[in-house]
């Protein structure tokens, strides 16, 4: 792992909904290879800043750098280089799991043979061989967090985005989908994730913690609790809101 | 282009899955085209028309001065010779062609039978039946008139004609209206609640993170529909020829290209129409009200525009499948060319280019 090597360099990034300030100057770097952890409470700006990091909206202003390439003027670039997981784990409900994970790797132009291959390969190793041809509206929420994420990294991006990937989920397989995190992130993927969950936040290798669109805090959960001298995350984050 | 047919492959999936919907849409066109039936049409006015005055003596001149003052009629222009009937009638904006026969005034007093000729544009039954029984009328009233002061008989003999569609069959009339009907349906409110579908599961955010670009996703999008929309032409146009017997006269390439211009047109409002709405329920409203309800009312395909009020006639102007029914209507059933229904092509044309512009902004708004 790259410690220190940037792969996202975000300055005085501002997002504004008319008078609205979603996003009030947020600075703040993420490093090649760790999972960083964007946490805040429902309406903080998390999405928001997601969103422009993934070039579906544009910031007011700021610069943003996302795997080396310029946020306004190089979003073709970034977008082969990065996965993305909205809340709402974005299959098709009508196709089945064989044909979306086909269909997304489809869209990101990968050859036809390797398509084939890498759909056999990662059914076999989700175990889900015996439903691959059911569709996803009859799997439960469980199965299709974990497909979509498989979707998000199948082209091997240098960046994934996860946002809240594990709403509505229970805790075993919100569990079981932070070990799979680290096996991507194994392979070498940043893992940019947000979440509300702060028992996740301890999963993370740094986190940034957001209020009222600002970044409060940056660090890594060790040194935060040390900081709030608090002994976990789920007070720094009391903490912060509070003050 | 890999990714593009991949894309088109996934929604010939959703459509094909989602069975229901496909029944509709193939059995519709059959279903709307077997049980519509005759449609009634109930006045005219300023119904335009043109004369051929071989005599030019009193009595056709106060036949003439009667029909023009009756409010039905409004004269576009005297003709001097029969054989511009039919080329008139092409152009498609006169409707009724009165014929007085040489020395109509004086066979009329001598003889006490005179002739004339009633030509009408029958590729519109209704009007048609109904421009002739007016026409009939004012001569007769006049005739009664004139007995009242002689005591010769007299008669005047009108002979009607009716062109195109000598048999006044409505089949004629509402087949080309339904086709606009249908493929405004497949095309515009299909494309637009399967765009708004997306949107409302989230992936339309997945797709836009791709590196497809927005000129793929929507050619992805509509491609399936461009074809879906062809075969449902094909299939009126069959059964309008086998069940009732309707003639195409004109060229068919040329019924295809105005076809798929209107295709396009439909698609590019549907386009449009998913770019304003969030959900599938916003888009099935907004193509119920906006598309579907105009094509049915305004587009002259069941009231005749001519009776509605001055406003709603402008509203008209701007509702395309009225363009696309007298294209189609022409060269079905008059053999028209392009050369006389250009100006028809030409507004749809515009109308695509219009579209499309504005829901390329529209897009790239919704990014921001």
């Amino acid at each position: 792992m790259h410690i220190n090597k940037p792969i996202i360099r975000v300055n005085n990034l501002v997002k504004k909904f008319g008078e609205f300030v979603a996003n009030d100057h947020l600075t703040f770097e993420v490093y090649e290879g760790e999972i960083f952890g964007f946490l805040g409470a429902n309406g903080a700006g998390k999405t928001t800043a997601i969103r422009i990091l993934c070039g579906l909206s544009y910031p007011t202003s700021g610069e943003l750098e996302i795997a080396g390439f310029d946020v306004y003027t190089q979003r073709e670039q970034i977008k082969k280089n990065i996965g993305y997981m909205s809340q709402r784990f974005s299959l098709y409900e009508d196709l089945n799991i064989r044909e979306n994970i086909r269909f997304y790797a489809g869209i990101y132009g990968l050859p036809l043979a390797t398509i084939r291959k890498k759909t056999e390969e990662l059914i076999d190793e989700l175990g889900l061989s015996p439903i691959a041809k059911t569709l996803v509206k009859d799997i439960p929420l469980g199965w299709r967090q974990k497909v979509a994420f498989s979707v998000a990294v199948f082209h091997d991006p240098r960046i994934v985005f996860l946002d809240e990937p594990t709403g509505g989920v229970d805790p075993l397989a919100r569990r079981q989908f932070w070990e799979y995190i680290y096996r991507v992130a194994a392979r070498g993927i940043t893992v940019f994730v947000t979440t509300h969950y702060m028992d996740e936040a301890e999963y993370c290798q740094r986190v940034s913690i957001m209020a009222e669109g600002r970044i409060e805090a940056l660090d890594t959960p060790e040194n935060l609790k040390n900081t709030y001298r608090v002994s976990t995350m789920d007070e720094v984050f009391l903490k912060i809101a509070r003050k | 282009m890999k990714a593009f047919l991949g894309f088109v492959k996934k929604e010939f999936i959703h459509i094909f899955r989602d069975f229901r919907t496909l029944i509709i849409l193939i059995g519709l066109p059959v279903a709307q085209i077997l049980t519509f039936g005759y449609i009634i049409r109930n006045e005219i006015q300023d119904v335009k028309i043109a004369i051929l005055d071989e005599s030019k003596d009193p009595v056709t001149r106060e036949i003439t001065n009667r029909l023009l003052a009756s409010g039905f009629f409004q004269l576009e222009e005297y003709i001097s010779s029969p054989d511009a009937v039919e080329s008139i009638f092409r152009k498609g904006k006169i409707r009724e062609v009165v014929v007085f026969e040489d020395r109509f005034a004086e066979k009329l007093e001598r003889e006490g039978v005179s002739h004339m000729q009633i030509l009408a544009d029958a590729s519109d039954p209704n009007s048609a039946k109904m421009i002739v029984t007016y026409t009939q009328g004012i001569v007769s009233t006049y005739l009664s008139e004139l007995k009242r002061h002689s005591k010769m008989p007299m008669i005047i003999e009108p002979r009607v004609r009716m062109m195109y569609n000598p048999d006044l069959k409505s089949a004629f009339m509402f087949v080309p209206g339904t086709m606009a009907m249908i493929l405004m349906l497949v095309s515009a409110m299909m494309t637009s609640i399967s765009i708004a579908r997306e949107k409302e599961t989230g992936t339309m955010e997945a797709i836009l993170v791709s590196p497809l670009r927005p000129i793929q996703i929507i050619a992805g999008k509509v491609t399936p529909y461009i074809l879906l929309s062809c075969i449902n032409a094909i299939v009126i146009l069959l059964m309008g020829y086998f069940v009732f017997k309707l003639p195409i006269q004109g060229s068919i390439l040329l019924l295809f290209a105005e076809t798929i211009l209107f295709i396009s047109l439909a698609l590019a409002l549907g386009i449009m129409i998913s770019t304003v709405s969030k959900n599938q329920q916003v888009a099935m409203f907004i193509s119920a009200f906006a598309l579907m309800l105009p094509t049915i009312l305004l587009s002259g395909f069941i009231f005749p525009i001519e009776n509605m009020p001055r406003i709603l006639q402008w509203l008209c102007y701007i509702i395309p499948p009225k363009y696309y029914i007298i294209t189609i209507r022409s060269i079905m059933l008059k053999g028209t060319g392009l050369a006389e229904i250009w100006p028809e092509t030409v507004m749809m044309l515009s109308m695509l280019v219009v579209f499309i512009s504005v829901s390329a902004a529209r897009f790239k708004v919704r990014l921001q």
